[in-house]
């Protein structure tokens, strides 16, 4: 094979910063290949990326709001990777997170407001945790491989919101499958209420208070993998199963509490958009968010420092890409779920198709410039 | 007479609905017998079904659409070798990209070139596959029982069905009897040793993903260029995770495999029927419900409970040659 460079000589930039971002700009240039095969000029189509999630405030706003779903399900299968886990069923867990959400608010909407949140946020952590708990006790019990259970339980969950919203919680003096509104009060300030408050007028974004939610998460999560014996633990099972058995480490428990935790983030994504966004639970609501997670994760290496420019960068294809389906006629946004698919083969699974040149470039580079 | 056509017509959508099953498991079976982690059936099975129905559109043939259909997965299966065999990436990351590639691809293609979000033009009939009626069927069907089982639950289904039952003993004597296959199994549990014996592991799993692929190829053409006269969005519908499950279900052994498929399949056609079926005590079970039991089957198979699944001892290692 090509040169082997002694990892120890690599500087950790090159590793963790430019080897991902030549993935990216590969994946990025395929990605350019599909809109060029679907009839449509790529560099426009960039143009319209950019002007569309930076060029207007509302703009921007929409693409925070994209990247705080992005953040909560980067992070959700970030954690359970360190266990070595494939949590494919955050699509699922966050669906199933809307009906804690909904419950919390409805049912305890006598409490004060900022009690019904802290209800709400356990609610969506509690119920998606729990969708996740049953996959994880089949892998750590019984060995069913997580992915094909998760998936299932996808599929299982997508019917069975269908059922309760179309025959049991469903607003009945609508025609669409979805619930009534929470409270009023319960709605969580958008950041045009925060824009008002300061006095600057912007219109109506979707972007609301859980943006700062996903931030407390990154620095959950981050705090719970690398500073907890619970973090030590979960990576020492995802890293090596039998030394850590050795060690007197449990993967059973591992398991179980990384799949947990890692369902509960999915399900705060149901926050953003239950309480932020449709004040009640409307049928597919997760849209895919789930499923992007996983690029997400993969591209920002599973670190919550890396996650937070991979959700953004996620927030600007989505919003963007929405100027763009509406420019182009030949895009439609099926386009950007193939662009997450190449980012994910980039950046994960061929990560390594040109580490080796990348890094003995810069460590030849470094050298001479030692030398002379 | 009248539950004797109700179980002629579930006997025969059971082989119907088993068939694409049928094809991934056997897919499944060649990718994870040789050691490497094959997720993607379903995005791949997703793919053959889009490039047969737009190839046979296109050409007028729905074998021209078959053999596109073949080289599209033939060259997603290598894109997964050289991402998980060559260059040792991480394998379920691999196949969760072709995935979700090929579900975003195949439905923003489809709207790209046909204007219609993820649907491709409705098939002719010259440019589809038609149902096989046996000869004679008619005539015999006045038989008792042997009229039945040949008229109506053996004849009149479309070419890919025969194939796909016709494959899974060609299967078994390619991976049990064969020299080929033995070494198959062998890079699979132990590449290593494969390998001192002068056997090159790249090739042999390359070898048994391009198998892998033509053998899925087939599972996505019964779906748009048989079964359906068209390609929709996400069509494939978790039926290449079923497959896998029948797969891991039936310890990677084709003819346990096949029964595991013949049961998902059965399980499918019940719940079509059950749909909307008054029951007895229970009432009417609502849609949702039903439509979520082949999903539910699936986990509790899975969670083993009769008895745990063993798969090859090398699957999802990439093998790393000592020099």
């Amino acid at each position: 094979m090509s040169s082997v460079v002694d990892k120890s000589k690599v500087p950790w930039w090159v590793s963790n910063l430019i080897v991902p971002i030549v993935n990216l700009i590969l994946a990025l240039l395929v990605s350019a290949l599909f809109i060029f095969i679907a009839g449509e000029n790529p560099i426009e189509a960039v143009k319209l990326i950019i002007y569309g999630s930076f060029g207007y405030i509302e703009g921007f706003a929409y693409t925070l709001y994209y990247t705080t779903n992005f953040i909560f399900t980067g992070l959700a299968f970030a954690v359970a990777f360190h266990c070595r886990l494939f949590n494919i069923g955050g699509e699922g867990q966050a669906y199933i997170g809307g009906l804690g959400v909904y419950f919390a608010a409805i049912h305890f909407s006598f409490l004060p407001v900022p009690i019904v949140w802290i209800l709400a946020i356990a609610g969506a952590i509690v119920f998606g945790g729990a969708w996740a708990f049953i996959p994880a006790y089949l892998q750590a019990k019984r060995g069913s491989h997580v992915v094909i259970t998760t998936i299932m339980f996808n599929f299982i969950a997508s019917s069975l919101m269908i059922y309760l919203l179309v025959d049991v919680i469903r607003d009945t003096n609508q025609m669409g499958p979805h619930t009534i509104a929470v409270a009023k009060e319960l709605w969580f300030p958008t950041f045009k209420e925060f824009g008002e408050l300061i006095g600057i007028k912007v219109r109506y974004s979707p972007l609301n208070l859980s943006f700062l939610l996903a931030i407390a998460a990154s620095v959950f999560v981050w705090f719970l993998v690398w500073r907890t014996k619970w973090g030590y633990e979960m990576r020492a099972v995802g890293h090596n199963t039998q030394a850590a058995i050795y060690a007197g480490i449990s993967p059973y428990k591992n398991i179980i509490i990384a799949m947990v935790i890692s369902g509960g983030l999915a399900g705060l994504l149901a926050i953003n958009e239950v309480l932020g966004v449709h004040h009640k639970i409307v049928s597919g609501f997760p849209a895919g968010y789930g499923f992007t997670g996983i690029a997400v994760a993969l591209m920002g290496r599973n670190h919550p420092i890396g996650i937070f420019p991979a959700a953004l960068l996620f927030g600007i294809l989505y919003q963007g890409g929405s100027e763009v389906t509406f420019d182009m006629p030949n895009i439609s946004r099926y386009m950007f779920v193939a662009v997450q698919g190449v980012i994910i083969l980039f950046s994960g699974a061929l990560e390594n198709l040109f580490r080796p040149q990348v890094e003995s470039f810069f460590v030849n580079k470094l050298n001479i410039r030692k030398k002379g | 007479m009248e539950i004797f056509a109700d179980l002629a017509s579930l006997l025969n959508s059971t082989l119907r609905i088993s068939t694409p099953l049928i094809f991934a498991a056997m897919a499944g079976l060649f990718a994870e017998r040789s050691g490497v982690i094959d997720f993607s059936l379903e995005g791949k099975m997703l793919t053959a079904a889009f490039v047969a129905a737009v190839g046979s559109y296109y050409f007028g043939s729905p074998w021209l659409g078959l053999i596109l259909a073949i080289i599209a997965c033939v060259s997603l299966s290598m894109l997964h070798g050289f991402a998980s065999v060559t260059h040792k990436g991480d394998q379920v990351v691999s196949c969760v990209a072709i995935n979700i590639l090929m579900i975003g691809l195949t439905t923003a293609l489809a709207a790209a070139w046909f204007g219609q979000a993820g649907l491709t033009p409705t098939l002719t009939d010259e440019q589809r596959f038609l149902e096989i009626t046996f000869p004679f069927a008619d005539a015999i069907r006045s038989i008792p029982i042997i009229g039945f089982i040949y008229s109506d639950i053996l004849s009149g289904h479309y070419i890919f069905v025969y194939l796909a039952y016709i494959s899974v003993p060609i299967v078994f004597w390619i991976v049990f009897k064969t020299s080929f296959g033995l070494r198959l199994r062998a890079v699979g549990e132990n590449p290593s040793a494969v390998d001192s014996a002068g056997i090159n592991v790249f090739a042999m799993r390359y070898k048994a993903l391009m198998i892998n692929g033509v053998l899925i190829a087939f599972a996505g053409a019964h779906l748009s260029t048989a079964v359906n006269a068209n390609f929709f969005r996400e069509m494939s519908a978790g039926r290449g995770y079923l497959a896998l499950a029948a797969l891991i279900f039936g310890k990677w052994h084709p003819k346990t495999a096949l029964i595991a498929c013949l049961l998902f399949g059965f399980t499918d056609a019940l719940q079509i029927r059950l749909q909307g079926v008054e029951l007895p005590t229970i009432g009417t079970i609502p849609v949702q419900l039903i439509q979520a039991i082949p999903y539910v089957l699936t986990v509790v198979l899975l969670a083993g409970f009769v008895g745990k699944a063993i798969g090859p001892r090398a699957i999802g290692q990439p093998y790393i040659k000592e020099r």
